[in-house]
């Protein structure tokens, strides 16, 4: 099975965000793979284990990305792919990054490719279910469960809360939800393979795309902290009347009862 | 420039979800004056078309179909293709909803747009309409513009002001039929886990509990404080890797994001991560018996205490209150 990933780098969920020149500060911060990407990553894997055939992770990014590429071939994928479009994008949207993502895999013969369901800087879990479209191939987000059978898929997925189970078929691509595995952590023994598995370098030359044609649809023109919270009420005296005196700041003062 | 805008209305259980009323207001900020069309999309519709008009969609366009009966994004979005293609809108709103976030890319990606999802703020500046959205689950936000083509946005539910219902505003409700077919996802079964009642993306209350409830019966006394409340119960990650609760009530940066008007965590200690899904709750209230969490930080309001002797009082006391002021 041709079985694909694609991945995000993104900050470390500790991270504290701060702004310089009215940018996110980049400075000195920690990035992680996307945490849904780590599902996909693991899914894909136990698939290639139990199906045979390949995983292959593909990223847009720069060479920065190269790391939690390396990451990704640890924890057990084949195969990397950077798609570096540091010299070529001054800026891209979902729109750039999907259609970057499917020119790369039109021509692959894909089986099956996973991705998170939401990243967690962005927040707006489009480039999956684009590229899906692109390619002319099923999607299923926000998967929780997914087994393979012969050429049928069965697919568990979580809509706010509920689940649904569905049926379909290959080609297909999932977004991972919470709850779809527990990603592994890379062995050390993968740590040393990885540094010699495949890890190819793309622009967008290579790709026979250029910039107009992954120009962006829309466009970020601020970025801003939330205002600070001013320091809460501690409230202090007998439990009973602590309650008491909440229920009633909850009702006259923030008015929210 | 005026611009018209279709508004995709949510149901769920034969009734139009709150999102879909906040989705008309974006819609009627996007259009400048020009008209507000909202779509509906199901087995049976027709009934709630008029509600849409009474929260100011100008008409109505509606598909029935059994196929549309239980949602799938071929089936929905065969349906909404068409009515792009009979109404040539200039906007889209969606609710950013688990329905919204599947449709609205596709539905972007086909129609060659960009798409600006989870917007809590709409606005005009310079004669560019402006969408607001957090980023880093809330730490941040940025305010985007749509560059090219299409204006299309999906709005986090409980956000944006509804319009005032008007019962006597009255618009066209006309259907249009699609031929849907060659669907590629069967839904064999839907097993609904959430209990009935309040939605944790969509409630006005959430009751959350942290590790410090101990176990799956430790939130009893949460949930009881969220029934008086007509409220929702949430927890926190720590509670849910426990297997306290369900991954479904699990508000975080890898769980919801949340922005209810009232916000009572419960034995939380107040990570950084699951802050980023409910600090920008309007008001915060940390019950713990830890004067040092964190959560102290973000809260409103605190009581340093034991959450099972704090919460079946707090209960006591809404109960009363709401006693006296019904």
């Amino acid at each position: 099975m041709n079985i694909y990933v694609l991945l995000k780098r993104t900050f470390d969920t500790e991270e504290k965000i701060t702004l310089s020149n009215g940018k996110i500060n980049e400075d000195g911060a920690e990035f992680i793979i996307n945490p849904y990407d780590e599902y996909a990553i693991e899914e894909a894997i136990q698939v290639r284990d139990e199906h045979g055939g390949e995983v292959t992770v593909i990223t847009v990014g720069n060479e920065d990305s190269e790391k939690q590429l390396r990451t990704a071939l640890a924890m057990g994928a084949d195969k990397a792919v950077l798609i570096n479009v540091e010299d070529d994008l001054e800026d891209g949207d979902q729109y750039t990054t999907a259609k970057i993502l499917s020119e790369y895999l039109k021509d692959k013969e894909v089986d099956l490719v996973l991705a998170g369901n939401v990243a967690i800087d962005g927040g707006s879990g489009q480039v999956g279910p684009r590229v899906a479209e692109l390619l002319g191939i099923n999607c299923v987000t926000t998967i929780t469960e997914l087994k393979i059978e012969g050429d049928k898929v069965y697919v568990t997925r979580d809509v706010e809360g509920d689940e649904e189970k569905i049926e379909t078929s290959l080609p297909l691509l999932v977004t991972a939800q919470q709850g779809l595995n527990e990603p592994r952590y890379p062995s050390l023994p993968g740590i040393m393979k990885a540094k010699k598995k495949p890890l190819d370098e793309l622009e967008l030359d290579d790709l026979d795309l250029d910039e107009d044609d992954v120009e962006p649809k829309t466009k970020t023109i601020e970025v801003f902290l939330p205002p600070q919270k001013e320091a809460g009420k501690i409230l202090e005296g007998d439990l009973a009347d602590q309650v008491k005196e909440l229920v009633q700041l909850l009702h006259k003062e923030a008015k929210v009862i | 420039m005026t611009r018209k805008v279709l508004v995709l209305g949510e149901v769920r259980d034969q009734q139009l979800r709150n999102v879909s009323y906040e989705a008309i207001a974006a819609a009627k900020t996007m259009a400048e004056g020009g008209e507000v069309v909202g779509v509906l999309l199901g087995e049976q519709v027709k009934d709630l078309a008029n509600s849409l008009i009474h929260y100011g969609a100008d008409r109505v366009v509606i598909v029935e179909d059994e196929k549309l009966a239980q949602y799938t994004s071929d089936a929905y979005s065969q349906a909404f293709m068409a009515v792009v293609e009979a109404e040539n809108p200039d906007g889209i709103v969606f609710g950013h909803t688990a329905l919204g976030k599947d449709l609205s890319p596709k539905i972007a990606s086909k129609l060659n747009s960009g798409l600006v999802s989870d917007v809590t703020a709409i606005g005009n500046e310079d004669g560019n309409i402006i969408f607001t959205r957090p980023i880093y689950s809330g730490k941040a936000f940025e305010k985007k513009i749509v560059t090219d083509g299409l204006l299309f946005a999906t709005v986090r539910p409980n956000n944006i002001t509804p319009l005032e219902k008007d019962e006597n505003r009255s618009g066209e409700v006309s259907s249009i039929s699609v031929d849907i077919k060659d669907l590629r996802s069967i839904i064999k079964e839907v097993v609904r886990k959430t209990s009935e009642g309040v939605d944790l993306t969509e409630a006005k209350v959430i009751v959350a509990g942290g590790r410090g409830v101990k176990s799956a019966e430790g939130f009893k006394p949460l949930q009881e404080l969220a029934d008086v409340l007509g409220g929702a119960v949430g927890a926190s990650r720590g509670a849910c890797d426990a297997e306290y609760c369900d991954y479904s009530l699990q508000i975080g940066q890898t769980g919801k994001v949340v922005t209810p008007d009232l916000y009572i965590a419960c034995g939380i200690s107040g990570a950084i991560q699951h802050l980023a899904g409910m600090s920008n709750s309007k008001v915060i209230v940390a019950i713990n018996k830890d004067p040092e969490a964190n959560i102290f930080k973000v809260a409103d309001y605190g009581i340093v205490g034991d959450l099972f002797e704090v919460v079946p009082m707090l209960t006591e006391e809404f109960k009363k209150l709401k006693a006296q002021t019904s």
